[in-house]
């Protein structure tokens, strides 16, 4: 009876919740409904966190194959053949292979690792457990957008071994050589299964994302205001609504798309010729496409980014012992940023022959963003002024996350110009510039919240010197390998070239290609580190003995160390101040449980 | 332990809420289609389209059924199931009438010689209609479903808010496809 209830029809639980958990622990659980077509939110949690772990190892991997032909592109390793067979003839990545090794790798990691590895196990472990809820609005939605998610998964790993191959026309699925089966091997059914595995990803985000709105806006325990909500949960607020509202634009680019490569229409298409014979396709629009990609595109980096701000907005706090700084300056910027996230999607797009009026507008907008995103990064710096600062493995992954992010917003101010951006567009300086602000900087987001609530998810510890290495080889290698790729974009030398050795003038980079490519690997390496010490620690790690090993304030350390499915075996407790009071009134900590004392006082 | 009830904050159901939630979406996808439509119709070798009569009969039927579902909620409401049962089945048949009289409208474009090859209006007005139809599909299925719970003697359920989240997602639809249809005749 529980079971159905708390499964099936939340508007059930909702008001017999009480009633119900005293049955809680009784009903029967197999291992498959418990950890395969699992409704608990910190299990559907785990199940995105690994997938993504996945996801991380296979799309990295990706990236050393092709670091290896970038950084010496005149030698051969019979070996690789030996491993990979046909995606190595010879100890050489094919040239197609290559543009799908890089165009997966972007695909991966994006969509599958930082959109749903990311949102997926944060917002599942961490809205019901520190807004108070015993699950999300709808568990079974929820359930399902993992399994969507896992389809798409599939889906796009089948297409590494069809004939042609998987899509190889980048990340950003530009047409014509998205919509022309005939435009390069990948394009063939690689590019059909790359709209398939999207479009599942796309309803995957799209049922987790209704869910966690619903439940952040209507599932709040008592005295839970939205003033009193911890930032993670209004950055996973502000990304949800991020995704509701601009991936089924993409969709309908790929619909359109569908109907291009399929039923013979011209959206996209126009005047083409494929060895030198003239398609018939007339009067369509290749930028088209390119408006409505980067509609979702650009709202996309900020999906990525907001729950990283999120959880280092947190972990600061916690950390440092202090208030965070500025908590409705941090509310009020995230929500100029998912704002202006729609208004600057043309900055993709200076050079495509748009407007110089309508490019101004969007270099104003842009260049606007860049408000928000300094308004955080005070925060987080004022935070840490004069803190009491715990130099745990999460909090050292959340400085490593400021520090990535300045560096590479001050280079997406230099982008942001239309005028710069004609010489550094589609240069390595743009590769440089994301790879920091959005690629690394949000595992570094993402890692520093695996530290920090693992023992929430498993009820032990990682090993710390482990975790300080992973820290100090991943912050050091990362701007190794991205800060000299800026003088290589400045000089111009072009992203998405498989080798560079017929421009004399890039020969100048022959070393430095050589050493982005061996640090690259290292840090590969080290990220392998990180996945023995995760699941290593699952089974074998230091066992969390205390219900609030950090002394935090927010609800999640108030529920057993190892909670059941429903988070608390009682009432939810109720809560009476916000999630931020450290160091008050020479207390080092008052949970948000505590009410509000008689001469408290005030922040 | 009845204090919990009370206090628990909800001023609307979830489900309520996933739904407009959902809504939103959905109209983002189609403001998507159509804001392509307008990219796309300022630039060279637009081709126009002769939309035929029959789509504003369907519009017709689209609000005939929204009027009916509006009705079945009303019954549901005052638990007059047999009225209920009946209003809904009209609503599901007024759909599938809907999305028929689409197809039909689909030939006779064919037959006019307006063609989904090519990038001009026709092949717009295909796949926008092909998609709107597509969502009314799955209202009217939905529709189904709830008919057949409706019929079973076993599960005997007066909670009206799956009928509610159906007659919302079902306005929406209508008043989707009156957007649409504004938007063809007055862009075309
Ligand atoms: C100060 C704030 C920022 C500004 C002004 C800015 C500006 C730009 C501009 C103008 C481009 C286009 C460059 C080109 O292709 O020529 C660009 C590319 C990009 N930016 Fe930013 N950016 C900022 C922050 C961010 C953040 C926070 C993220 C992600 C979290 C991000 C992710 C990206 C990505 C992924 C691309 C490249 C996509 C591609 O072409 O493959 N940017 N940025
Ligand atoms: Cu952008």
């Amino acid at each position: 009876m529980s079971q159905d209830s708390i499964h099936g029809h939340p508007e059930v639980v909702t008001t017999h919740e009480v009633h119900h958990d005293e049955h809680h622990g009784h009903h029967k659980e197999t291992f498959i409904t418990k950890y395969v077509f699992s409704q608990d939110h910190k299990m559907i949690a785990k199940q995105f966190l690994i997938t993504g772990m996945v996801w991380a190892v296979l799309g990295g991997l990706m990236s050393v194959l092709f670091r290896l032909q970038l950084g010496y592109p005149n030698e051969t390793f019979p070996w690789l053949e030996d491993i990979l067979g046909r995606w190595a003839k010879g100890g050489r990545i094919s040239v197609e292979n290559y543009y799908s090794l890089v165009t997966m790798h972007g695909t991966v990691l994006v969509f599958f690792v930082l959109t749903g590895g990311l949102s997926g196990t944060f917002a599942n472990f961490l809205i019901p457990l520190q807004i108070g809820a015993r699950d999300m609005a709808s568990p079974f939605l929820n359930m399902l957008s993992y399994w969507f998610f896992f389809g798409g998964s599939i889906v796009i790993l089948a297409s590494f071994f069809v004939q042609t191959g998987p899509f190889s026309g980048g990340w950003t699925f530009y047409p014509p050589l998205s919509a022309l089966g005939d435009a390069s091997p990948g394009s063939k059914i690689g590019a059909d299964l790359w709209i398939i595995g999207m479009a599942l990803f796309v309803v995957s985000s799209l049922l987790g994302g209704l869910n966690y709105i619903s439940t952040i806006l209507n599932m709040r325990t008592k005295g839970m205001s939205m003033s009193r909500v911890p930032l993670t949960v209004w950055a996973l607020l502000f990304t949800a609504v991020l995704g509701v509202l601009s991936f089924p634009v993409l969709l309908s680019g790929l619909i359109l798309l569908l109907f291009d490569r399929h039923a013979g229409t011209s959206f996209y298409l126009s005047d083409i010729f494929i060895a030198g014979k003239a398609l018939p396709n007339e009067g369509g629009s290749a930028i088209l496409f390119q408006h409505l990609f980067w509609f979702l595109g650009h709202p996309e980096v900020y999906i990525i980014i907001l729950p990283a701000m999120g959880l280092v907005s947190e972990i600061m706090a916690v950390n440092c012992r202090k208030p965070i700084f500025g908590y409705m300056a941090m509310v009020g910027s995230m929500f100029a940023i998912a704002i202006l996230a729609f208004l600057v999607w043309a900055h993709h797009m200076f050079v495509t022959g748009l407007n110089p009026f309508l490019g101004s507008v969007f270099v104003l907008l842009t260049l606007l963003i860049a408000v928000p995103s300094a308004i955080k990064v005070f925060n987080w710096l004022t935070t840490m002024w004069r803190g009491n600062i715990r130099f745990t493995p999460a909090m050292m992954f959340a400085v490593g996350f400021v520090s990535l992010f300045i560096s590479g917003g001050l280079t997406g101010i230099f982008l942001g110009n239309s005028t710069l951006d004609i010489q550094l567009h589609d240069t390595y300086f743009v590769i440089a510039h994301f790879h920091i602000v959005m690629g690394v900087s949000a595992f570094f987001g993402m890692f520093a919240g695996v530290y920090h609530w693992f023992p929430k998810m498993y009820g032990r510890y990682m090993n710390n010197t482990l975790a300080y290495i992973h820290f100090w080889v991943t912050l050091v290698g990362a701007y190794l390998i991205f800060w000299p790729m800026h003088y290589e974009g400045l000089a111009a030398m072009p992203r998405r070239y498989m080798d560079y050795s017929a421009w004399s003038s890039f020969n100048q980079f022959e070393g430095l290609n050589q050493f982005i490519s061996t640090v690259a690997i290292i840090v590969f390496a080290v990220q392998l580190l990180f996945l023995f010490n995760f699941f290593y620690s699952i089974f074998k790690g230091r066992r969390v003995t205390s219900q609030n090993p950090y002394g935090a304030t927010t609800l999640e350390w108030t529920t057993p160390i190892r909670p059941g499915h429903g988070n608390w075996p009682g009432e939810i407790p109720e809560v009476h101040r916000w999630a931020y009071d450290y160091g008050k009134d020479d207390r080092s900590f008052i949970p948000q449980t505590e009410p509000i004392g008689a001469h408290e006082s005030k922040h | 332990m009845t204090e919990m009830v009370s206090t628990q904050r909800k001023k609307i159901h979830p489900h309520k809420f996933a739904m407009w939630l959902g809504i939103g979406s959905i109209i983002m996808m189609f403001a998507g289609l159509t804001s392509a439509y307008i990219v796309k119709q300022s630039q060279a070798e637009w081709t126009t389209v002769v939309i035929p009569k029959i789509f504003y009969y369907s519009t017709a039927v689209m609000l005939l059924s929204s009027l009916t579902m509006q009705m079945a909620l009303k019954s549901f409401k005052e638990r007059n199931m047999n009225q209920y049962r009946l209003l809904v089945s009209l609503t599901a048949l007024l759909g599938f009438g809907f999305i028929a009289m689409q197809i039909i409208g689909f030939l006779q474009l064919t037959s006019d010689g307006f063609r989904l090859e090519g990038s001009g209006a026709a092949a717009f007005l295909y796949v926008i209609f092909g998609l709107h139809a597509l969502h009314v599909l799955g209202g009217a299925v939905a529709l189904m479903v709830m008919l057949v719970r409706a019929f079973s003697i076993r599960i005997r359920n007066y909670n009206p808010v799956p009928v509610e989240v159906a007659s919302t997602y079902w306005h929406f639809v209508d008043l989707l496809w009156v957007y649409l249809f504004i938007f063809f005749l007055w862009r075309v």
